[in-house]
């Protein structure tokens, strides 16, 4: 097993490589890394950072996409805990504000869960009700302002430092290792798998379907609550309008990118996050290239035409049919 | 499918929406709120015929409003800038727009491929393209404008129906009978019912998928171009989340997301139904904006609990047969 997973990431693990040798060429001190006032500086540590929040989101949307779902609830779900963190900051300590905004999260997952796991709902729709809801919500919460705190506990969460490595940057590790050591550990993973596969299927199987959907949604919900605290943290505010705006495409950009199935059953946390990564690296390239940032969606456009035309079963039909063609002719 | 046809159940909730809130504020039934409605919302009502299309056949295209957005800024560039007579900009710009669904089409046929992830990717890059153009907002001062924007029939108390609302009109009446009149809207059904039944029935799946996504495609072109009218300039940011308004505008006019089910005017009567929901917040003054996603987020979640509850009911003798035999 240990030896089959570094070449299932071969991929990812290239391409990640290879945008960060073009971002060292781009940006010649991108590599260099400083300590100052207990905390790591440098555009690596930058990437980890900046890109926490879309790794977040990743994790929960990969068990999701797994499933055969997909969430396009979670940056109204982020601007929901976002706004809800914000308000209570400077009321309450961070428990208390943790505990509501994860809990705001939570419910939100619920929601989702119910609507696909106990009406049947399709993902895409009964995810896009809380979308085109949520932030509404959320500017009710904030009542339309942008809210700001100074409460320095929930700051710390955005900018602090933990043995030298940014707060969120601690988190997203954290989580990882939670998720991986629940979901790898245990036979869960694998029942999120058959669930994808054929749910039917499963069901039969003696897999309880219903439950593995639910827990998924709700893991993305509060993964998507905590992203969403970061977030605000990290510019001390809440945005209702933009805080999480099209993250849920980054988030799905990332697990596509990190070879899970949009058609469910195979995942990877691991591969999802690096996704994420690799997203993130071509971000902060492109800034440091001086190039407008407006680029971004073109390159990341093409990625996903790229990734895309790489899973695609078809592609690699033609492929193979081109190169008979040619040893044919040859 | 027994009890109500979903189009009944919205044209219901538009009439009863439209009695209370005329009860409440008896200028809203006047023929000027009802012509600045359609004004309003030409654009909506135009983009959002197109995505019934798509999801009849079973798809979804969230690349429309980027398609709008790019439309707007190359119309803007190409007439202040480089110089084009907007006609010929207008050609252009349409022309760009359908081979742009007829490409993401063809991906999303030859490598088999979900529509939702290539509509995503053909979102960020036709948004991309957009930015490229110009990240300003660009003014458009061609007489053209001036002259559509002014021109509108009067109506008969106060009323005016501009040429942008016109142009919505024209293309919902010809968009439903495309939809029920010709062999093309038939196909549509097919490949919403089953892709494979409708190939063995001898539809070209292929050049109907193709087709489908260009229609959406064009008609979001033809969206930008009315919305540049409506707003005088051309922007890259514009009409971001359009396509999320739109699918909820199709959804609530009774088109079944699964495909196979669905009608033009629903879709119609769906963007009606939102832009009621702007109108009376407007004229309450003391809700904020936000009331209207949460509204709209409300009503989307009614009417897919009705959907599902109408599918389930269609299919339960059929339900019932296959637990008998078991």
């Amino acid at each position: 097993m240990t030896v089959l997973l570094p070449r299932r990431g071969l991929a990812q693990i290239l391409a990640l490589i290879v945008i960060l040798a073009v971002d060292r060429v781009v940006s010649p001190q991108f590599f260099d890394l400083r300590l100052q006032d207990g905390r790591l500086f440098g555009s690596l540590i930058d990437v980890l950072n900046r890109g926490s929040p879309v790794a977040l989101l990743s994790l929960g949307m990969v068990l999701v996409i797994a499933t055969r779902g997909i969430d396009l609830s979670v940056g109204a779900i982020m601007a929901i805990s976002g706004a809800i963190a914000a308000s209570l900051a400077d009321s309450h300590g961070l428990p208390i504000v943790l505990a509501a905004a994860l809990g705001a999260g939570l419910i939100c997952g619920l929601w989702n869960g119910f609507l696909v796991a106990v009406l049947g709902m399709q993902p895409i729709v009964a995810t896009l009700i809380l979308m085109v809801a949520g932030r509404g919500i959320a500017q009710l919460i904030t009542e339309g302002r942008i809210v700001t705190f100074s409460s320095p506990d929930l700051v710390w969460l955005g900018n602090g430092a933990i043995l030298g490595l940014p707060v969120p940057v601690a988190i997203t590790l954290g989580m990882l290792a939670l998720s991986c050591a629940v979901v790898r550990g245990s036979a869960l993973g694998l029942l999120i798998e058959a669930t994808g596969g054929n749910a039917r299927a499963s069901e039969l199987a003696g897999v309880g379907t219903r439950a593995m959907i639910l827990a998924v949604y709700v893991w993305c919900g509060v993964c998507a609550a905590l992203a969403g605290v970061i977030a605000a943290a990290d510019i001390m505010g809440a945005d209702a309008n933009n805080a999480g705006l099209w993250l849920e495409l980054d988030a799905i950009l990332a697990v596509v990118i990190g070879g899970s199935s949009l058609f469910g059953g195979r995942f990877s946390l691991v591969l999802a996050v690096l996704g994420a990564l690799i997203i993130q690296t071509m971000n902060t390239g492109i800034l440091l290239s001086g190039y407008p940032p407006e680029f971004n969606l073109l390159v990341k456009a093409g990625v996903v035409l790229a990734v895309l035309l790489l899973q695609s079963p078809k592609f690699s039909g033609l492929a193979g049919m081109a190169m008979r063609l040619r040893r044919t002719k040859a | 499918m027994k009890g109500l046809p979903p189009v009944l159940i919205t044209a219901i909730v538009l009439v009863a929406g439209s009695v209370l809130c005329a009860v409440q504020f008896p200028n809203i039934a006047s023929t000027r709120v009802v012509g600045n409605l359609l004004t309003d919302n030409a654009f909506r009502g135009i983009v959002a015929i197109g995505m019934t299309f798509v999801i009849i056949s079973g798809g979804i295209d969230l690349s429309v409003g980027s398609v709008i957005g790019f439309t707007t800024i190359f119309v803007a560039m190409a007439i202040e800038r480089w110089g084009v007579p907007p006609l010929l900009a207008f050609v252009a710009v349409l022309a760009l727009s359908a081979a742009f669904g007829a490409a993401m089409g063809a991906t999303i046929h030859v490598f088999d491929l979900p529509p939702f992830i290539v509509t995503l990717a053909g979102m960020f890059l036709a948004r991309g393209a957009s930015f490229l153009l110009s990240t300003e907002s660009v003014p458009i001062t061609a007489p053209v404008y001036s002259t559509v924007s002014d021109f509108a029939l009067r109506v008969p108390g106060g009323g005016r129906l501009t040429a942008v609302a016109m142009i919505m009109l024209a293309i919902v009446i010809g968009g439903a009978l495309l939809l029920r009149l010709t062999r093309f809207g038939a196909n549509v059904y097919a490949l919403g019912g089953s892709r494979t039944t409708a190939s063995l029935m001898g539809v070209a799946v292929g050049k109907m998928t193709v087709k489908i996504y260009m229609l959406s495609s064009l008609l979001a072109g033809i969206a930008g171009i009315v919305f540049s009218f409506y707003t005088s300039a051309g922007y890259s940011l514009s009409a971001v989340g359009v396509e999320l308004d739109s699918i909820a505008a199709v959804v609530i006019g009774g088109t079944l997301l699964t495909g196979g089910q669905g009608s033009v005017i629903g879709t119609f009567l769906g963007v009606l139904i939102q832009g009621l929901i702007q109108t009376y917040i407007n004229f309450d003054g003391t809700l904020s904006s936000w009331w209207t996603k949460i509204a709209t987020g409300v009503l989307l979640f009614v009417f897919i609990v009705l959907q599902q509850g109408l599918v389930a009911l269609a299919r339960r003798p059929v339900a019932g047969r296959a637990g008998a035999a078991t």
